[in-house]
């Protein structure tokens, strides 16, 4: 298709408001907890005060555990066996927030697998992307994006193991600023 | 400050934590002329093209603390960036498009039927995709805990609604007209009446969370969130358009907005992603 692409909508906040509309029950069920695979991705979203943000949405969308993406519906009425790929979860009044999913495989051969995250919060003016890597890989340098970054802030998107589960913090503002993303588009 | 009052007593644990952040951020609460003015001298330096807010928009107080200081990082988006998850028929309700049918009674307020299309940057639909809104009530009430604003809950009304996108891309909404409604961001504030929308694109990268706005509404001018988009055109893309023909006689007027997603999923899914 030709022509001058069309202006896109801005965004706004998400506000203080979402609570009885987004969230619900299973949201953060990507798989059940006795998934044998499952397990269990917790962090805390911190402002830049380093104090919690307890009124922030996080979405996450992802592959399987073979890399595989899946294009069937039902994430918001979960049948219980179908993985979905996507999960939504609101921050508790400690800032802290909480998926069960499974690790994702890889999607590009040779690349380290990571989970895409999406972030909103009253005070938030736009939602923001970022990535979460799988700790412990060895092909951390053959990722476009992780190779690029400086050594002082990669590790703001790999995940850390913490007892049986993964732990990734967000942190909107200030020292160990989480890296966010923009997306480049195909010129036209 | 919380964006709306935490009543001493009846805020709940994480609205007292919130307060407490925002509290050491603003000593004493600005005027909507102190606000008015910093929202001036932001726009007399802004660029005219600038199509989305800006994060760091100190007049919207709570922002102060919470938007990134660093650029993000620019990156071409890899094979999972590149689709968006599918929602579907098991996912929605047909009636959850209806916000005015959610109880046994009937809400109060001015039934209004809000439909439009949602496109991509190339105009194409993007069809079969989620809608999600949320909103006050007539009074400017939400059912929220945490909204402790003192005018009247609705019993009829939640304020709730869902629905998928035709193949044309088309979405329809029956709701009421939600009130505009005080909050703490500084003296006397007063957000213009709105819907909150969500909206999944056919890539994760579209993903959008925004707000509708009702045709001349006298508190543009003055609310920091709305003006946290510098430029008009771009502020303009929030504002429904009243549309006669969207209207029902003796029953509902009617609002048509459409949505333009960020990108083009398709030209990269052809040309940059997996298999």
């Amino acid at each position: 298709m030709t022509g001058a692409p069309l202006a896109a909508t801005p965004g706004q906040t998400i506000g203080p408001f979402f609570g009885d509309a987004l969230p619900y029950d299973g949201g953060e069920h990507l798989v059940p907890s006795d998934h044998p695979d499952a397990v269990r991705l917790t962090g805390r979203v911190l402002d830049g005060d380093g104090e919690p943000v307890p009124d922030a949405l996080l979405e996450i969308w992802q592959a399987d555990g073979l890399g595989r993406l899946a294009r069937h519906p039902g994430s918001l009425r979960r049948d219980g066996h179908t993985f979905t790929g996507w999960g939504r979860a609101a921050t508790d009044g400690t800032g802290r927030y909480g998926f069960t999913t499974v690790p994702p495989g890889p999607t590009v051969e040779g690349r380290p697998p990571f989970i895409a995250m999406t972030v909103f919060a009253r005070g938030l003016l736009d939602r923001l992307f970022t990535r979460v890597y799988l700790p412990g890989r060895e092909d951390y340098a053959a990722d476009p994006l992780l190779a690029a970054l400086p050594e002082n802030r990669r590790h703001t998107l790999i995940a850390v193991p913490q007892d049986s589960g993964l732990c990734f913090d967000l942190r909107l503002q200030g020292e160990d600023e989480t890296v966010f993303l923009s997306y480049r588009e195909r010129s036209r | 400050m919380v964006e709306r009052s935490a009543t001493a007593g009846v805020g709940t644990a994480s609205s007292d934590a919130a307060a407490a952040t925002q509290a050491e951020i603003s000593a004493e609460m600005a005027t909507q002329a102190e606000i008015s003015a910093e929202m001036a001298a932001i726009e007399r330096d802004s660029r005219p093209d600038e199509p989305q807010p800006r994060l760091a928009y100190p007049p919207y107080r709570s922002s102060i603390l919470r938007h990134p200081t660093m650029a993000p990082h620019r990156v071409d988006p890899e094979a999972v960036e590149l689709l968006a998850p599918v929602f579907g028929d098991r996912d929605v309700d047909p009636l959850d498009a209806d916000l005015t049918v959610q109880h046994d009674g009937q809400p109060i307020g001015e039934r209004i039927v809000v439909t439009g299309r949602v496109l991509d940057g190339d105009g194409r639909p993007v069809a079969g995709q989620l809608v999600e809104i949320w909103q006050a009530n007539a009074a400017g009430r939400y059912r929220h805990q945490r909204d402790q604003h003192a005018a009247p809950l609705d019993p009829n009304f939640t304020g709730t609604g869902r629905c998928l996108t035709g193949p044309d891309g088309g979405y329809r909404f029956t709701t009421i007209k939600p009130g505009p409604y005080p909050w703490l961001n500084h003296h006397n504030a007063w957000r213009p009446a709105h819907l909150h929308f969500s909206l999944f694109g056919t890539a994760f990268t579209q993903r959008l969370i925004t707000q509708l706005y009702f045709p001349g509404d006298p508190l543009f001018a003055l609310d920091p969130i709305y003006r946290s988009i510098t430029d008009q055109r771009a502020r303009d893309r929030l504002v429904a358009a009243y549309d006669h023909d969207v209207t029902r006689h003796q029953w509902c007027t009617g609002y048509r907005w459409d949505i333009v997603l960020t990108g083009t999923g398709r030209t990269w899914t052809e040309q940059g992603a997996h298999p």
